[in-house]
């Protein structure tokens, strides 16, 4: 009876040791990573790592000092595409998200919801096939270009901006719509000055979630954007962005460019943590407003 | 004026996938004209001869996912699972909240950790320790170059292990604590009460948050690209080099040889849209029938 018992006691224990363990093995990756980059990416980063040029490739073969250059176009090409890209999805994520909330009951806003939903998983490599097809077939020229990449990463973030808003939308009590449209005042500026006013810094989160997660993505541009040491020069021309940087780079085998693609991965990784903490904080706050604590 | 704005805005959503579709379809057409079926079985990828078959691609896309879950699952489970019941309520929230941020970690730099820190340890260490210990089983033969099937599908296990413990907390930490307290009461062991009280009420969430892991890792690009090998080839061990559909895609869609392969390649990506689409519908199907929301609000 006392050794039964003991039994059931000592496997548990062991089980919970072992879920411990897989919490640990579970960071290692992540450990290792952040290590690397710092450790490779670490040194060279300065200020002018954000303004100078990418340099010319070199490994150090019998004492010569290579360059150690900078991730200024890579950064500037991945702030316009990033721009661009939410110039256009915030707007439509907005609007599709407004009518899936608001308008409910009606067929189109399940639809929206689900299809937003469904899109949300579409590999990212699909939005870049798509832009590029569908370019090839109509616009040759600028196939590679500023404009076919801010498309691809614009068919990432919609459905992103999308579910987001929609979700909150959705936590603003129904009482506040209840009693804006009680006063007379109509549907449509009650859904602008009182529910999306509410909603407003939660809505701001989702835009950020689908910016940080644009620009981490390398899939879609790789034949869109296309990559072009020179930075930015002109909506019709190929761009660089820091992740396809890095693909390229990391693949390279030179000295000073895989420095270059991990201080590039140091300085994505930090960018995107740090707006994920301020996000899931500001996530927070308003939940708890909600609740009225 | 409003309201057909925003309906415009919800128009553009919808159009969009049926666009994708469309494009795709139509980009496909030479290549089904030209192999039709066979194209789906056929397990040779022949740029020379001009002989198109998904098969090799198909086989490195789920063989990679395949080992993803096999080594992602348990170890999100148990992290999940010493997060919401056994670990210190100080912990539980860091913790969590630091292994959701593995999320957000874009692919390119898992691929390139893969390729540069995993690979050359996969070769040294872990391919010679697994040839040794399980070779008997013949799933380890060959050459270890470092890149492969293997590392893929390990890089992989990284990626969607953030996804899968996140629903799965969430599952867990849903279960009323009634159940549990039921349970302890009777005498149950931590354990037991995570076996009879918790999991079987959080069964269907977690079962949905491993599909969406699975779509999540069916789809990757970056990651597979930079660590599978890039070899058109039917993966004959763990260890072969070997190509998934999104690896095909990045490696030879602008670098194609004619026009046969560029629609042979779209075609490829047509059936990876329609695979991904499929598995993520059902996750959402699943995960909103069990907890009535879904798990897209965690950054991905």
């Amino acid at each position: 009876m006392m050794a039964r018992h003991l039994r059931r006691k000592l496997w548990s224990h062991a089980l919970t040791a072992l879920m411990g363990l897989c919490v640990i093995v579970v960071l290692i990756p992540f450990a290792s990573i952040v290590y690397e980059a710092a450790s490779i990416g670490g040194p060279v980063l300065s200020p002018t790592l954000f303004t100078a040029g990418l340099p010319a490739p070199c490994s150090p073969v019998n004492g010569v000092v290579c360059p150690v250059g900078g991730i200024g176009p890579a950064l500037q090409g991945t702030l316009i595409l990033i721009g661009l890209a939410a110039l256009i999805s915030v707007p439509i994520g907005l609007a599709a998200a407004i009518v899936a909330s608001e308008y409910r009951g009606r067929f189109l806003g399940l639809a929206i919801s689900f299809v937003a939903d469904v899109l949300t998983g579409l590999p990212s490599i699909i939005a870049g096939v798509f832009i590029y097809a569908y370019f090839v077939i109509y616009y040759p020229s600028i196939v590679y270009s500023t404009i076919t990449g801010a498309l691809a990463l614009s068919v990432i973030m919609i459905p992103i901006v999308t579910r987001t808003t929609e979700v909150a939308l959705r936590t603003v009590p129904q009482e506040l719509r209840e009693a804006a449209l009680a006063l007379g005042i109509p549907k449509w500026r009650t859904t602008l000055q009182i529910v999306v006013a509410t909603a407003l810094p939660a809505i701001l989160t989702g835009i950020l979630l689908a910016v940080m997660r644009a620009s981490g993505e390398a899939a879609p541009l790789l034949f869109t954007a296309f990559g072009s040491r020179l930075g930015f020069t002109g909506l019709t021309n190929p761009i660089e962005a820091l992740p396809l940087m890095i693909y390229n780079f990391a693949e390279s085998g030179w000295h000073n460019w895989i420095q270059l693609a991990w201080a590039g991965a140091l300085v994505l990784i930090l960018l995107i943590l740090v707006t994920s903490l301020l996000s899931r904080w500001t996530i927070q706050r308003m939940v708890r407003r909600m609740r009225g604590g | 004026m409003f309201l057909g704005f925003v309906t415009a805005g919800g128009v553009v959503l919808l159009v969009l996938i049926f666009l994708i579709l469309a494009v795709l379809i139509a980009q496909s057409e030479p290549a089904f004209r030209a192999f039709g079926l066979e194209f789906l079985v056929g397990t040779r990828w022949d740029v020379t001869r001009q002989v198109y078959g998904v098969i090799p691609f198909v086989a490195g896309t789920l063989i990679t996912s395949g080992i993803a879950l096999l080594l992602g699952l348990p170890l999100a489970l148990g992290a999940a699972i010493f997060l919401t019941t056994q670990a210190p309520v100080a912990f539980r929230g860091p913790l969590g909240t630091v292994i959701d941020l593995l999320a957000a970690i874009p692919s390119v730099v898992y691929g390139f950790w893969g390729l540069l820190v995993l690979a050359p340890f996969m070769r040294t260490t872990a391919d010679p320790a697994l040839q040794r210990y399980l070779g008997w089983t013949g799933a380890f033969g060959g050459t270890a170059t470092g890149t492969g099937v293997l590392t893929a599908g390990v890089v992989l296990a990284i990626m969607v292990i953030p996804t899968i413990s996140a629903i799965s907390r969430e599952t867990l930490a849903a279960v009323p604590a009634s159940q549990r307290e039921a349970a302890l009461s009777l005498g149950a062991t931590s354990w037991e009460t995570t076996r009879v009280a918790s999991l079987p009420y959080a069964r269907a969430g977690i079962f949905g948050a491993t599909v969406l892991g699975l779509g999540r890792a069916l789809g990757e690009t970056m990651a597979v690209t930079m660590t599978i090998g890039n070899h058109d080839a039917v993966p004959t061990s763990l260890f072969s080099q070997g190509q998934s559909i999104a690896s095909l895609i990045a490696n030879e869609l602008v670098n194609n040889t004619g026009p046969l392969q560029y629609s042979a390649i779209i075609e490829a990506g047509l059936i990876l849209l329609m695979i991904s689409l499929l598995v993520n519908v059902g996750a959402r199907l699943l995960l909103w029938r069990v907890t009535g929301s879904v798990g897209s609000e965690a950054p991905r």
